[in-house]
């Protein structure tokens, strides 16, 4: 105990030292903070997979770029609870040094890291929470949302199914704010294409059995019934669903679906499900040759989260070394001047408010039969070209955004 | 149209139905904390834990050898129960004595190391299992639409139920349980082995959480997390009912799915909430629960 205090003040006071030399790299060391769900519902989508992805593209670039910095990584569960997650950031930030943070998998952990970035003015780099309030109303300037957003998939998914002749909709949402922002999202573009919804049941999160949900949902006699909800939720909504014949009679929509999802649930309860998607191992060469990297080293198929992960760092790590400096305005202003253009994103660049975007894809899910291989799930239906897949900033409330 | 509280009947009797189902595996459930908790005086929270490892086993036993849902049905709990057994005889004997509190922190704790070695197997998206090719499908019932795996969830678990029942409360050997359970060092001194009783109670009530995991699979993703979902229900049903009371298990677990069922049709938001407010509206009236006897 009592060299745990000696080490933490001594820690301290090199931290405060470290503070005075600006302009920079404090140390010489670059430290990348990875705070994930390791153990909890998302962990199959971030996790272990998440951190290794970091991994990789820090040794990518050490490899390739010959940095004459050192490079650190840090990780750790942050439960996907808001408090856990600010306690974490506030001593990685005070003791040890830690220059950003990435990933954060709940929208509750990235708003509260976010706000304690902002205090200590480090970066912050979300990837794997999607809710546009870390773009909009908690926008700040320290952080950046790298890999998708609900307004992206929802936006994708509901335009592609009215256009099918899905018209008339039904909700099932999860009755919390993540939920909520995603009915919203996709409600506003079922009405702006022309179609209608005819109601939403919420129900608890997160919960197990959906049937009575769905039996609502079918006497409703929608279309389409959106899932405004994700993870397990999502899993047992369409396995239930299938179980009372409702699926193919009316058609489900995911609003937030992860190739992890339809991994588990497997081919013959997702056929035919449109998604949105901003990564997918099987689209060209490029995706092809890393996501196999990432299968040698984690025994399992990237999900855009790791993809957009991995891009992230790396465009950092390039900022850093182009800025010769570990200084968060400088390298954020680096990395708003240069465009991304790696095997997860073509063009893209971040906005203003924090927003790094790229063209996402819309996804239909393969029949078993047309299935050739393993993890051959998607049929890739449409490019959506970044500018329309994301919010325009002329919506955004942005308090960063003069309109 | 007619109909309660502007909710039409065909709805109604729907979700009454699905109440039931939910209901059916509350009671198998509950029935096994009830049966454990009367005999060992042990709140046993690997409870869970242990449902969840029926649905794994079930998914093993499809998935590495072949062994159908008839047979999972069958082996499955049995294998559960050995399980139970070993953790009788390796950690809760040496607890009875002690207070409650003991024996519910070890079994916490169990509950977590299990969970946790299956998560760090299997991940926490859960594996698909398919209904068995002769339950798919569905009755039309007129209102619903009911899968015919769901109607054989409600018959397995209502039979099961009403078995442990009268073994229990009509049969020689339910009487020398009951008989261990009221006096152990006087039911000893007939010459009854009485530690065997209870090991073999323990057994009993963890295979029935096997039953239930199995019977879960083809409903439920199998997953990792399913057990600690279900649990804290699971408790609160045991507590209205009255802790170590057989019927009264059975019938608030059946009578709780169908309240809960309700609230889903009335007010979706509280569904999750509403075994609760019966939970502390039952502990005010009746500390002992509906079925339990003051001591």
């Amino acid at each position: 105990m009592r060299s745990n205090l000696f080490t933490a003040a001594l820690a301290a006071a090199l931290s405060l030292a470290a503070g005075t030399s600006a302009a920079q790299i404090s140390d010489n060391v670059v430290k990348i903070g990875v705070l994930t769900d390791m153990s909890g519902v998302y962990s199959d989508l971030a996790g272990a997979g998440a951190v290794d992805a970091v991994n990789m593209a820090v040794e990518d670039f050490i490899r390739r770029e010959k940095p004459k910095f050192a490079i650190e990584v840090v990780s750790a569960d942050h439960q996907n609870k808001g408090d856990i997650a600010s306690n974490k950031a506030r001593e990685w930030f005070d003791r040890d040094k830690v220059d950003v943070i990435t990933d954060l998998v709940t929208t509750s952990t990235a708003l509260a890291v976010m706000k304690i970035a902002k205090e200590k003015n480090r970066l912050v780099m979300v990837s794997g929470a999607g809710s546009t309030r870390i773009t909009n109303e908690d926008c700040n300037d320290v952080t950046v949302h790298w890999t998708y957003d609900t307004y992206a998939t929802a936006n994708g998914t509901a335009k592609a199914v009215v256009k099918q002749g899905g018209k008339s909709w039904f909700f099932l949402t999860a009755d919390y704010a993540f939920g909520l922002s995603l009915e919203k999202d996709a409600t506003d573009v079922v009405l702006a294409n022309g179609g209608k919804v005819l109601g939403s049941v919420r129900h608890p999160f997160p919960g197990t059995d959906f049937s009575s949900f769905l039996l609502t949902a079918q006497a409703s006699g929608a279309d389409v019934i959106g899932l405004a909800n994700a993870g397990a939720d999502t899993i047992n909504s369409i396995k239930q669903a299938a179980e009372f014949g409702i699926t193919p009679k009316q058609t489900l929509a995911g609003l937030l679906m992860f190739v992890s999802d339809v991994h588990s649930l497997g081919l013959k309860a997702t056929q035919g499900m449109y998604l949105t998607e901003s990564f997918y191992w099987d689209m060209n060469d490029e995706t092809r040759a890393w996501s196999k990297r990432f299968f040698e080293r984690q025994k399992k198929m990237p999900t855009m989260d790791d993809a957009g992960l991995y891009s992230a760092v790396t465009h950092y790590l390039r900022a850093v070394k182009a800025t010769g400096s570990d200084d968060t305005q400088k390298v954020m202003a680096a990395m708003k001047k240069t465009p991304i253009n790696d095997f997860f994103a073509k063009k893209g660049f971040i906005r203003d408010d924090g927003r790094m975007v790229h063209d996402v894809y819309l996804m239909q899910v393969k029949k078993p039969e047309e299935s050739k291989y393993a993890w051959d799930y998607y049929w890739v239906r449409q490019t959506i070209p970044g500018d329309e897949a994301f919010q325009p900033l002329s919506r955004s409330r942005c308090p960063l955004i003069k309109q | 149209m007619s109909g309660l509280f502007g909710v039409p009947w065909p709805a109604l009797m729907g979700q009454l139905m699905l109440g039931l189902v939910n209901g059916s595996f509350y009671a198998i459930l509950s029935l096994g904390l009830a049966v454990i908790f009367g005999m060992l005086n042990i709140i046993n929270f690997a409870h869970g834990a242990l449902y969840m490892m029926g649905a794994f086993l079930a998914w093993m036993g499809l998935r590495y050898w072949g062994i159908g849902y008839g047979w999972a049905l069958l082996l499955v709990p049995v294998l559960v129960g050995i399980v139970g057994i070993v953790i009788e005889r390796a950690f809760l004997q040496w607890l009875y004595r002690l207070d409650h509190l003991y024996g519910l922190l070890l079994t916490f704790g169990l509950a977590l190391i299990i969970e946790g070695l299956f998560r760090h197997q299997y991940g926490v998206s859960g594996l698909p299992y398919e209904i068995p090719a002769p339950l798919t499908g569905a009755f039309n019932l007129g209102f619903m639409f009911l899968p015919r795996y769901r109607a054989w969830v409600i018959a397995v678990s209502l039979s099961v139920c009403l078995g442990t029942w009268i073994v229990i409360e009509k049969t020689r050997l339910g009487a020398y349980l009951r008989a261990a359970t009221e006096n152990p060092r006087l039911t000893a001194a007939f010459g009854i082995n009485v530690p065997l009783l209870v090991t073999l109670a323990y057994g009993f009530g963890v295979g029935l959480a096997g039953l239930a995991g199995v019977l879960a699979a083809p409903v439920f993703q199998v997953n990792p997390l399913m057990g600690s979902n279900l649990i804290i229900v699971v408790f609160a049903v045991v507590v209205i009912g009255g802790m170590g009371s057989i019927l009264g298990s059975i019938v608030t677990g059946i009578g709780l799915g169908v309240i809960e069922g309700l609230s889903k049709v009335f007010y979706p938001e509280a569904s999750a909430t509403v075994v609760f407010v019966v939970m502390a509206l039952v502990l005010m009236l009746r500390p002992a629960g509906l079925f339990g006897r003051e001591q």
